[in-house]
C-alpha cells in the first residue's frame, strides 16, 4: 500500500511536468493546428539558460522568472522568423521545419554547453516540512508550481483581454482580423506563451532528469500522449491527460512492465488513443466539410 | 524525371545544344552508371565503403519517398524498420549460421509484414498524427531493442557482430569492393521496380491518394488497401537497406538506431527531392558526406564542434523548404525545362 501510494505520488509529479508540455502544445495546436516537435528542445534550451544564470550567481528564483521572460521572447522571434514564412506550406513543410528546428536546438545546446550531464538544483528544501514518506519536497513542490502555472495560464486565457482576443484569433481569425486583432501577433504571443511554459517544465524536470541536451525526448513523448489522451484542442484535457499519463506510466513502469519499457507504453497509448478514438477522452470530433 | 517526358513529348524542336533532352538524359544515366561501376577501383577501400553507405542509404531513402513523396503519409520513425532489417540479417546469420546473402530477402519479408501491420492503424491518421506516431515509434526503438527479456536475441545494449563477407567464387575483388557490388546490385533492380511503380496505373493511384483521397475514392481507388501496401513496400525497402546496412557496417546496437537515423531519412528525401525515385542517390549523398565534413569543422571550433553537424543538417531542413522544396531533382527537372526552352526560342 505504501508503495503504491508512492509510486501513485511520484506519478502526479511527473504528470505536472507532462501536464505543461502537454498544455504548451495544446496552446500551439489551438491556434495553428501544427503540433511543435521542437516543444521539448525550446524547453530544454530555456533550462540550460537558468542553469547559466544560476552559475552567474543569480538566486534561483530570480533566475527562474528572468528565463521565463527570455523563453518568452525567444519563443515569440522563433515564430516571426521561422514557423512564418511557412504559414500556408503544407503539413509535411511544417514538419519539416519543426524537425530541424528541434536538431538546431539539441545540436546548439550541445555545442554551448556539452554533452555532459549537469546537476540542476532544486529550489525546495531538502527535508519536508510535512515529513511524509510517500512525496519527496521536490515533488511536492513541483506539483504547486505547476498547479500556479495553470491557474495562472487559465486565469490570462479567461480574465484578460488579450487573452480574450488569443482565443478569438485561435478560434475564427477572419472575423477577428475584422475587429480589429492583429492575428499574426497572437500567434507569436502563443508561442511566447508556449516556450514559456515549456520552461517552467524543463527547470522542474531538470532536478529529476538531469540537465543534458537529450533530457526532454522522453518528457515530449509522454507530454504528446497526454496531450493526445485529453484531447488536443482542449486545454484542461491536455492537462488532465498529462497527470493521468504520469501515473499510468509510473504504475505500469513498478507494476506491469518494468522501468525498461516505460517509454514504449507511452508509444501504446498515442498509438492507442490514436486509432480508438482520436479526438481524446475529452475533445470533440473533427467534422470537416468537402 | 518521369513527367518531364510525359508531359513534354520530344519534338524536333526542343533541343538542348543540338540533341534533345531525353538523349541527355540518357547520357547522363550512362555516365552514372559508368561511374558507379569504376568507382570501387579508383576509390580507397574507406571510400568505396562510403559509397556503399550511400547506396544503402539510397535504397531506404526510396522507401521512404514512396511513403511520404508520392503517398503523402509522414513517416519519422522510418528508422525503426531499419533497424528490423538489420536486426533480422544479424539474428539469422549470427544464431542460426544462414549466409548473409539468404538474409537480405527475409529481412525485407519481415519488414513488409511489420510495415502492413503498422499501416493499418496508420489508416485512420491523417498526416499530422500520423508523424507524432512514427515519431513515438522512432524514439521507442531503442529502447525495446535494448529489453532484457530480447538479450538471448539482440545482445541487449551490446549489440551483434556480423563477420565481414568475403567475396565469393575467388573473384579478384577484396572485401570492401565485393560489398560495393553486392549491394550495387539489389539497389538497381529495386530501383527501377520502384519507378516502374511509381510510373503505372498504381503509381497514379497512390499519388492520386496523396492529392486529393476523396476523389481518388470517388474513382474507384481503394485508398484502404493502397495506403497499407504502400507502408508494407516501402517498409520493405527500408528493410532490405537496414540489412545491407547491418552487412556492411559489421555491426548492429541499438544506439545505431536512435530517432536521429530517422530524421536522416527525411532530411534525405527533402534534400533530394519529394516524390522522385532518382533524388534518393542525391539525398544519400548528402546524408553520408555532409556529417562528415562537418566533422571537420571540430578543427575549426574546437572538440565541441562535434555537436554542430546537427545544427547544419537542421539549417539546411529549414532552408531547402523555404527556397527549394522540390529538393535538388526538382532543381535539375526545372534546369532542364529552361535549357529547353532557351535553345528552342533560339533556333
Amino acid at each position: 500500500m505504501a508503495q503504491l501510494l508512492h509510486q501513485l505520488f511520484s506519478g502526479l509529479a511527473n504528470g505536472g511536468i507532462y501536464a505543461s508540455i502537454a498544455l504548451a502544445l495544446v496552446m500551439i495546436y489551438q491556434a495553428t493546428h501544427l503540433v511543435n516537435f521542437a516543444q521539448g528542445e525550446m524547453a530544454m534550451f530555456s533550462t540550460y539558460v537558468a542553469w547559466s544564470l544560476i552559475d552567474w550567481g543569480m538566486p534561483y528564483w530570480a533566475a527562474f522568472l528572468l528565463t521565463l521572460v527570455i523563453s518568452f521572447a525567444g519563443g515569440v522571434i522563433i515564430e516571426r522568423v521561422v514557423i512564418r514564412p511557412f504559414d500556408k506550406a503544407p503539413v509535411l513543410a511544417s514538419v519539416c521545419v519543426f524537425i530541424g528546428l528541434l536538431a538546431i536546438l539539441n545540436s546548439l545546446a550541445g555545442f554551448i554547453y556539452t554533452y555532459t550531464i549537469k546537476p540542476f538544483p532544486s529550489p525546495f528544501p531538502e527535508k519536508a516540512w510535512y515529513g511524509s514518506v510517500y512525496i519527496s519536497p521536490h515533488e511536492g513542490g513541483e506539483i504547486v508550481v505547476m498547479l500556479v502555472v495553470l491557474a495562472l495560464v487559465y486565469a490570462f486565457f479567461r480574465f484578460t483581454p488579450l487573452g480574450l482576443a488569443m482565443r478569438a484569433s485561435a478560434q475564427n481569425p477572419v472575423s477577428s482580423r475584422l475587429v480589429g486583432i492583429r492575428v499574426g501577433w497572437m500567434l507569436a504571443l502563443g508561442w511566447g506563451l508556449a516556450a514559456a511554459t515549456g520552461a517552467v517544465a524543463g527547470m522542474m524536470a531538470a532536478p529529476i532528469v538531469y540537465l543534458e541536451p537529450n533530457m526532454m525526448g522522453g518528457i515530449l513523448l509522454y507530454g504528446f500522449a497526454g496531450a493526445l489522451l485529453g484531447g488536443i484542442d482542449n486545454p484542461w484535457g491536455a492537462v488532465l491527460g498529462g497527470f493521468l499519463v504520469g501515473v499510468l506510466e509510473n504504475l505500469a513502469g513498478a507494476y506491469l512492465v518494468g522501468a525498461d519499457l516505460k517509454l514504449t507504453a507511452a508509444l501504446v497509448i498515442i498509438v492507442g488513443v490514436l486509432v480508438v478514438r482520436p479526438s481524446g477522452l475529452f475533445g470533440r470530433p473533427v467534422v470537416t466539410r468537402v | 524525371m518521369t513527367t518531364v517526358s510525359e508531359t513534354q513529348p520530344p519534338t524536333a524542336a526542343r533541343l538542348v545544344a543540338g540533341l534533345p533532352l531525353a538523349t541527355w538524359r540518357r547520357i547522363g544515366a550512362a555516365a552514372a552508371a559508368a561511374l558507379a561501376l569504376a568507382l570501387p577501383f579508383v576509390a580507397s577501400s574507406y571510400h568505396t565503403f562510403q559509397f556503399t553507405q550511400v547506396i544503402v542509404y539510397a535504397i531506404a531513402l526510396m522507401g521512404l519517398n514512396l511513403l511520404t513523396g508520392y503517398n503523402g503519409q509522414i513517416s519519422l520513425g522510418h528508422g525503426a524498420f531499419y533497424a528490423i532489417g538489420a536486426y533480422v540479417t544479424a539474428i539469422l546469420v549470427s544464431k542460426f549460421d544462414v549466409p548473409y546473402w539468404a538474409t537480405v530477402p527475409v529481412a525485407g519479408a519481415v519488414c513488409l509484414g511489420a510495415g502492413f501491420l503498422f499501416g493499418l492503424p496508420a489508416l485512420r491518421l491523417e498526416g499530422l498524427y500520423l508523424a507524432l506516431a512514427t515519431f513515438a515509434l522512432a524514439l521507442v526503438t531503442p529502447q525495446i531493442l535494448k529489453f532484457k527479456d530480447f538479450d538471448s536475441w539482440t545482445g541487449g545494449v551490446q549489440g551483434i557482430l556480423i563477420d565481414k563477407p568475403d567475396a565469393p567464387f575467388k573473384l579478384p575483388l577484396d572485401g570492401d569492393q565485393w560489398l560495393y557490388f553486392f549491394c550495387l546490385a539489389i539497389a538497381v533492380p529495386l530501383f527501377w521496380a520502384a519507378r516502374n511503380l511509381v510510373r503505372g496505373r498504381v503509381g497514379r493511384a497512390i499519388v492520386a491518394i496523396r492529392d486529393h483521397p476523396i476523389a481518388a475514392g470517388t474513382m474507384g481507388v481503394d485508398t484502404a488497401i493502397y495506403k497499407s501496401l504502400t507502408f508494407g513496400v516501402s517498409a520493405f525497402y527500408t528493410g532490405v537497406a537496414g540489412s545491407l546496412g547491418g552487412i556492411v557496417t559489421g555491426f548492429v546496437a541499438p544506439d545505431s538506431f536512435q530517432i536521429l537515423l530517422s530524421l536522416y531519412l527525411l532530411v534525405g528525401i527533402v534534400v533530394g527531392g519529394l516524390a522522385s525515385i532518382s533524388g534518393a542517390f542525391f539525398g544519400a549523398l548528402f546524408i553520408e558526406f555532409v556529417p562528415t565534413y562537418s566533422d571537420q569543422l571540430t578543427d575549426l571550433l574546437g572538440d565541441r564542434a562535434k555537436a554542430l553537424p546537427w545544427a547544419v543538417f537542421g539549417l539546411l531542413l529549414i532552408l531547402f523548404m523555404y527556397l527549394m522544396p522540390t529538393g535538388v531533382m526538382g532543381m535539375l527537372r526545372r534546369l532542364g525545362f529552361w535549357l529547353e526552352r532557351k535553345s528552342s526560342a533560339g533556333s
